[in-house]
C-alpha cells in the first residue's frame, strides 16, 4: 500500500522543495510589487481632511501649517501638521492614538485615518483638485 | 441505460419531481443519495470552522489591519484532504454564509465569500497538481484568500489605490497559510475516527 502511493505521488522532499519554492515566488512578487509602487507613485499637492465621509478642509502641502480638528461632538481632537511638504498627525485625544503613530504623509493616495474620532487625512494630487472621485 | 433514461425523462415530464413517485416505479431517485455519517461529520465540521472564525475574531489584529490567521481554513484544509474538493467547497460555503449572517455585515460577507472562493479554486488546482504539500496548498490559498478580498474591495470601492497594500496582504497571506497548512497536516494525519 505504501510502495503504491509512493510510486504515485511526489516524495515529501520533492513537496517541500516546491512549498519552498512557492513561498520564495511569492515572497518576491510583493516584494516586486513593493517597489512598482514605490517607484510609480506620485508626491501630492494637497492634504484633504474628512470627517465623517465628508470633505471638511484643504491644505496645500507647500506651506507649513499647524491645524486642530474637533470631533462633532467635540469630546477628541487631531492635531494636523503639515511641515516640510509632508502632513503629519502629532496629537489626538483619541484612545488608541494610532493616527499619532502613523508615519507621516506625502504621495498621493496616502491617508492618516483616525477611526475613533471617524477623521482621514488623505493626500491628493494637484493637477485637478475636486474632479476626483470621491 | 436507455430505458432509464426515458423512464427519467417521463418522469421529469410530469413537471413535479416526485421522490416517492420514483421509488414507487423502483427507480432511484434523481438525487446522489447523501451519506448520513458524512453529513453528520461534514457537519461537525463547518461547527468546527465557525468556531474557528468566532475565536479568531477575539483575537485583536496585530497592527496590519485586514490580515488574518485564517483559522477557519484549518477545518477546510482538513476535509479537502480527508474527503475532497466537493465537501471543501460545501464546508467553506456554508462556514461564510453563517458566520457573516451572524457575526457580520452583508459587505463583509461579499469580501468573505470572494476571498473564499478564489481560495478554494486555487487549492484545489494546487492539490490536484500534486506538486506542494498541504503548507504549499495552504499558503496558495491564504493569499489568494487576500488577492480575491482586495479585489473585490478595488472594485466595490471603486479605488485602485487598495492594490498598494497588496505587497503587506501577500506576506501576511504567506505566514498565515505556513501556519494553517502545518495545522492542517498535523490533523490529517493524527486524526483517526
Amino acid at each position: 500500500m505504501a510502495d503504491t502511493i509512493k510510486i504515485q505521488t511526489k516524495t515529501k522532499k520533492q513537496k517541500v522543495i516546491a512549498d519552498v519554492a512557492l513561498i520564495i515566488l511569492l515572497i518576491a512578487a510583493a516584494v516586486g510589487a513593493y517597489f512598482f509602487w514605490l517607484f510609480s507613485r506620485d508626491v501630492g499637492a494637497y492634504a484633504v481632511v474628512y470627517i465623517n465621509g465628508e470633505e471638511v478642509a484643504r491644505y496645500p502641502l507647500a506651506a507649513d501649517t499647524e491645524v486642530t480638528f474637533n470631533t462633532p461632538d467635540g469630546s477628541s481632537f487631531n492635531t494636523l501638521v503639515i511641515r516640510d511638504g509632508k502632513a503629519d498627525v502629532t496629537d489626538a485625544g483619541c484612545p488608541d492614538r494610532i493616527c499619532v503613530n502613523m508615519r507621516s504623509i506625502s504621495f498621493e493616495g496616502e491617508t492618516i485615518t483616525c477611526l475613533p474620532n471617524r477623521l482621514v487625512v488623505k493626500i491628493e494630487g494637484g493637477e485637478s483638485p475636486g474632479v476626483d472621485l470621491p | 441505460m436507455k430505458t432509464m433514461d426515458e423512464k427519467s425523462k417521463s418522469a421529469a415530464n410530469e413537471g413535479v419531481f416526485n421522490i416517492s413517485s420514483e421509488r414507487k416505479k423502483g427507480l432511484k431517485p434523481n438525487l446522489k443519495r447523501i451519506n448520513t455519517k458524512k453529513l453528520a461529520e461534514l457537519s461537525v465540521f463547518t461547527s468546527v470552522a465557525m468556531i474557528l472564525s468566532y475565536v479568531e475574531a477575539l483575537i485583536p489584529s496585530v497592527g496590519i489591519p485586514g490580515a488574518k490567521l485564517g483559522l477557519a481554513n484549518i477545518a477546510v484544509i482538513f476535509i479537502l484532504y480527508r474527503f475532497g474538493w466537493r465537501e471543501a467547497a460545501a464546508v467553506s460555503l456554508v462556514r461564510v454564509l453563517l458566520v457573516s449572517l451572524l457575526f457580520g455585515s452583508i459587505p463583509a460577507m461579499i469580501y468573505s465569500i470572494a476571498g473564499a472562493t478564489l481560495s478554494l479554486i486555487v487549492m484545489v488546482l494546487l492539490k490536484r497538481t500534486d506538486t506542494f504539500s498541504s503548507v504549499g496548498v495552504s499558503v496558495a490559498g491564504g493569499v489568494s484568500h487576500n488577492a480575491g478580498q482586495i479585489a473585490v474591495a478595488a472594485f466595490m470601492l471603486g479605488t485602485k489605490e487598495i492594490a498598494y497594500y497588496m505587497p503587506v496582504l501577500i506576506i501576511s497571506g504567506i505566514i498565515a497559510g505556513i501556519i494553517v497548512g502545518l495545522c492542517g497536516a498535523v490533523l490529517v494525519k493524527y486524526v483517526k475516527y
